[in-house]
């Protein structure tokens, strides 16, 4: 590729700096407080969502920053994402199959219709 | 357009490429640069197969809660927060550690690199310190997959040091004197490179039993502090039983009893010929469809069902009971599934962690040749964040 | 065809062919022991009951799995940072673009089927219940988890084969490909859409209906891709000057089969007929027409087609062409049939038939041989070639693709600098020679690039030497 030859000597790593990478775990770390935090309150149907937007946050912290991947090449990022797309996908076909043909495995008990 | 005569120089002119070609660059690359991004690559691929093998679990998981959310209700509460919560931290700063390596790695701090990852496999191994510590309290408990679920919460629950826990530190004991022997070994025979490789690896080892420590420590401290939870859970299961059926009934079900006894001659067919035909060991054809017939006439006589005080345990589909092998059984198939599968990440981890260490201690890496490093990091932060999904999903949501 | 010194992970490649041996031991293992009757799609809950050494055989499969998620990484590495300088994207050759989707689908959809065989062995060993209805679990599940990877991998079988009708195509009627974007880009749609269509496996086996309807919807958009490439190789021999040898006499049949199989395959993608035909021959008919008639006739078409460049030997053309025709023969005369049995109600994996069948099973059972025998016939040409061959010249068929421009077969390195990459389909400047039987390229693509003259081909030295 036109790219590798134009810098093959030149310098290709790009270290973080040390400031960034405490920042990132000292949020890390305050978003699992918050966590365990938010868990001890009954919120209902809202806990899992909560708790998962929560999870998400902290997940594209570490890609972006531990994993580099705010600076990365657009194709690493584009393969890394749509590979979620994927598991939205298959996880959204089984759920909906599932939830679609949950209640037609209740056959009527067998004695009420011999009554 | 490689003529046969240039042919043979080409061949010679390769080999003789090779002395501006640095030592750490594979001979098919044409810049560290390129050997960098395709690894890179190639790290960014493997890591999306791995999502994506995680994704059946989370699939499960997922589905099984969208059916069954009071089975994760009542599991969730022998899932011990604090201790999930302390894992949480501990991989968030092995994570930190591990980017502080490529960072190292890259500017060729070479002490740091070792540092940080040694810091990261200490991490590794208190994770899983932690980790023997929950499972053989679960073990203790009777909280197993689906098929050895028995857990009573009538029953005494074993005190003191689980024997469970004992079999499973006999390897990190065994690897950690071994490292200490090779540490000394190392200093004695003057081997400084053996030594330096194994004093990190010695802490890290010893790590394990610090998680060990820390582990039992909090569970039992949960254990005396929260007696009325575990009462209230009893409790639940209590009702549970009284409202349902005993888990064993739902598995011996219409199957066991069709195949209880061999089928009588001609029985409701009013075929000598398929009767004499079934008198016959060998024809399991006919033999099952006379069974089934035989079934079907029972249930249409109503004898089968009365048998069952008008549940019928087959298709009759609320079956409260929670604490059954077939619903809480299941929640600790998968939690056990999916921990199990990111702790044998994690061990796969500390195996090439330590690879990497040694490389590090022996100076390989610098700032145009840093890729181990980096792809490693990669996956260890793969591994951290599948837990980041893990530990709400198991520990938190109930 | 790529120009590059080797793939980008030579020792993942020799482990992925290592991980295929042990994986290949595992399942002879578990052949040799008890056998296996689960079928290869290993349904719970029979899967999880049967007596038989289920376990061997999905760690086998379960390692072919790594082998073969190796290989796409490895490919999918290889195309995108080692390509020469001047190949971009829309330069590479086709069959690269299919090798390419191909590893986007084994790299994407295999962990799926590793975690599903996974769960299999917990289930056999542990009782795990996730798809064991005796504890809850749902085998319908096990389906959805099964097909997930198990669609897309007959996508993995076929999309190769798309690749090398493209180049033979091209080359034999030497004329530039027809729609190469659109061939490229197909390809890729495909490998992308075959992710959304494996609910089609599972018509009757209990799905919801809305779920059903969906996926019988987005199973038609998969013909679409396809129809373009079929109607793209059309237009390539439109007015292109075809020579019949082995390698298209094999893409021709190539592309009446797999026609075939494509719109038969429409019938089963929609839900009424399916439900009539499925489970029938007629399920059977449409997949072999589309993964023998088309998969292993496009594979033996590739096979002759690249054979002289392999081995540097020339085979026999005249009966390289009967085998063509009577692979062509015995194909149709077993797989033809069979649909009328199909959907007149033959079942599929039984090993007795009502009298009524008689004739066509005869006639099927005919053909089974004859197709045999062709293949037979190929594999003679192809050995004997080994032996009593011509030497094969660099570029026997007219290709204008980079491994035609090194010699038969390739040396080490495959070329001694990065090569000059131009069109892989510009046939104006190849020109037939007949003194070496040879096609030669008649110009250097480029003068300014290289600092010293490309090296001509030889015959052209020798007569400068003359």
């Amino acid at each position: 590729m036109a790219s590798h030859g134009d810098h093959a000597d030149g310098e290709f790593a790009h270290p973080m700096p040390i400031w960034m990478l405490l920042f990132v775990f000292v949020a890390l770390t305050f978003l699992t407080i918050l966590t365990v935090f938010q868990a001890s309150f009954s919120l209902g149907n809202w806990e899992i969502w909560l708790s998962m937007i929560i999870a998400s946050i902290k997940a594209t912290l570490v890609m972006a920053f531990f994993m580099h991947l705010a600076f990365d090449k657009p194709f690493n990022v584009i393969m890394f994402l749509s590979s979620f797309l994927f598991v939205t996908l298959f996880v959204g076909f089984l759920l909906m199959d599932t939830n679609a043909y949950d209640d037609k495995i209740i056959v009527k008990p067998v004695a009420e219709t011999l009554q | 357009m490689a003529t046969a005569e240039i042919d043979q120089d080409g061949h010679a002119h390769d080999h003789s490429d090779h002395h501006d070609h640095p030592a750490f660059l594979a001979h098919h690359f044409d810049s560290p640069e390129q050997q960098y991004d395709s690894g890179k690559l190639g790290m960014w691929l493997f890591l999306v197969t791995e999502i994506l093998f995680f994704s059946g679990l989370f699939c499960a998981y997922a589905i099984y809660r969208s059916l069954r959310p009071e089975v994760y209700a009542f599991c969730s509460q022998f899932l011990n927060t604090e201790l999930g919560a302390i894992n949480t931290g501990v991989l968030l700063f092995s994570s930190l550690t591990m980017a502080w390596a490529v960072r190292a790695a890259q500017l060729e701090q070479h002490k740091v690199t070792v540092g940080m990852i040694a810091a990261t496999i200490s991490c590794a191994a208190i994770f899983l310190g932690v980790k023997a510590v929950e499972y053989s309290h679960k073990w203790d408990m009777g909280l197993l997959p689906a098929g050895m679920y028995s857990y009573d919460p009538v029953a005494e629950h074993h005190e003191g040091l689980s024997h469970y826990l004992i079999a499973i530190s006999i390897v990190p004991s065994i690897v950690l004197i071994a490292l200490i022997g090779l540490f000394i070994y190392g200093k004695a025979a003057g081997k400084q490179f053996l030594a330096s490789c194994a004093a990190p690896l010695t802490v890290a080892a010893a790590c394990y039993f610090v998680g060990v420590g820390l582990g039992v420590f909090l569970e039992s401290r949960a254990a005396a502090a929260g007696h009325d939870s575990h009462a209230e859970g009893s409790a639940l299961a209590a009702i549970g039983h009284a409202d349902g059926l005993p888990p064993s009934k739902i598995l011996e079900g219409p199957l066991d009893h069709a195949t209880e006894d061999p089928p009588t001659i001609g029985i409701g067919t009013g075929d000598e010929a398929v009767g004499i035909m079934a008198a016959d060991a060998t024809n399991t054809g006919i033999r099952s469809e006379l069974d089934a017939l035989r079934a079907q006439e029972e249930m249409a006589s109503g004898a089968f069902v009365d048998e069952y005080d008008g549940v019928d345990p087959f298709y009759d589909r609320p079956i409260e009971n929670v604490n059954s092998n077939s619903l809480a059984g299941v929640f600790f198939s998968i939690y056990y599934c999916m921990t199990g599968l990111h702790a044998i990440h994690i061990i796969a981890g500390i195996g090439v962690l330590a690879w990497l260490l040694v490389r590090a201690v022996r100076q390989d890496f610098c700032s145009q040749y840093f890729g181990p490093v980096d792809y490693v990091g990669l996956y260890w932060h793969i591994v951290d964040l599948i837990w980041i999904y893990l530990f709400p999903l198991l520990y938190l949501i109930g | 065809m790529l120009g590059a010194k080797d793939v980008a992970f030579p020792r993942l490649n020799l482990c992925s062919f290592y991980l295929w041996c042990i994986g290949a031991i595992f399942f002879i293992f578990a052949l040799c022991t008890t056998g296996l009757d689960t079928g290869w799609t290993f349904y719970t809950p029979y899967s999880t009951t049967t007596s038989t050494s289920v376990i061997a055989a999905t760690t086998g499969v379960f390692i072919l799995g790594f082998s073969s998620i190796f290989t796409g990484l490895n490919f999918i590495v290889t195309v995108n940072t080692m390509r020469p300088p001047g190949m971009t994207w829309f330069k590479m050759p086709l069959f690269l673009w299919a090798i390419y989707s191909t590893a986007v689908i084994q790299v994407l959809a295999t962990p799926v089927l590793g975690i599903t065989l996974l769960l299999l062995i917990c289930e056999r060993l542990m009782h795990i219940g996730i798809f064991d209805p005796a504890y809850n679990g749902d085998p319908v599940a096990f389906q959805h988890f099964f097909w997930f990877y198990s669609h897309p991998a007959v996508y993995i079988m076929i999309l190769p084969a798309f690749g090398i009708i493209s180049e033979l195509m091209s080359v034999h009627s030497h004329k530039s490909i027809f729609g190469y974007r659109f061939i490229a880009l197909s390809s890729i749609a495909i490998a992308l859409l075959s992710f959304l269509v494996w609910g089609h496996h599972m018509f009757t086996s209990g799905m919801s209906e809305i779920t059903t309807i969906i996926f019988s919807a987005l199973t038609f958009t998969v013909s679409v891709p396809s129809a373009i490439k079929v109607f793209n190789w059309l237009a390539t021999m439109y007015k292109g000057s075809i020579s019949l040898t082995t390698p298209m006499c094999y893409a021709l049949s190539f592309m009446f089969l797999f026609t075939i199989g494509g719109l038969t395959g429409l019938f089963l993608g929609t839900l009424t007929t399916d439900l009539h035909l499925h489970d029938t021959y007629f399920v059977v008919s449409h997949f072999h027409y589309v993964m023998m008639g088309g998969t292993l006739v496009a594979f033996l078409g590739g096979v002759f087609h690249w054979w002289p460049k392999m081995t540097g030997k020339m085979f026999n053309e005249t009966w390289g062409r009967v085998s063509a025709l009577v692979v062509f023969i015995g194909f149709n005369l077993t797989f033809l049939p069979q649909f009328v049995l199909g959907s007149r109600g033959m079942p599929r994996r039984y090993a007795t038939y009502d009298p009524e069948f008689t004739g066509l099973h005869r006639m099927s059972t005919v053909g089974a041989f004859v197709l045999g025998l062709g293949l037979v016939i190929a594999l003679f040409v192809l050995l004997y070639s080994l032996y009593r061959g011509k030497k094969a010249p660099r570029n026997p068929w007219g290709g204008a693709t980079l491994e035609w421009r090194c010699a038969s077969p390739p040396p080490y390195y495959n070329f001694e600098r990065p090569p000059v990459v131009g069109n892989p389909y510009y046939f104006e400047n190849i020109e037939y020679d007949a003194k070496s039987d040879d096609y030669v390229f008649t110009e250097p693509e480029r003068k300014i690039v290289p600092p010293e003259p490309a090296p001509q081909p030889e015959h052209v030295e020798a007569e400068k030497h003359n």
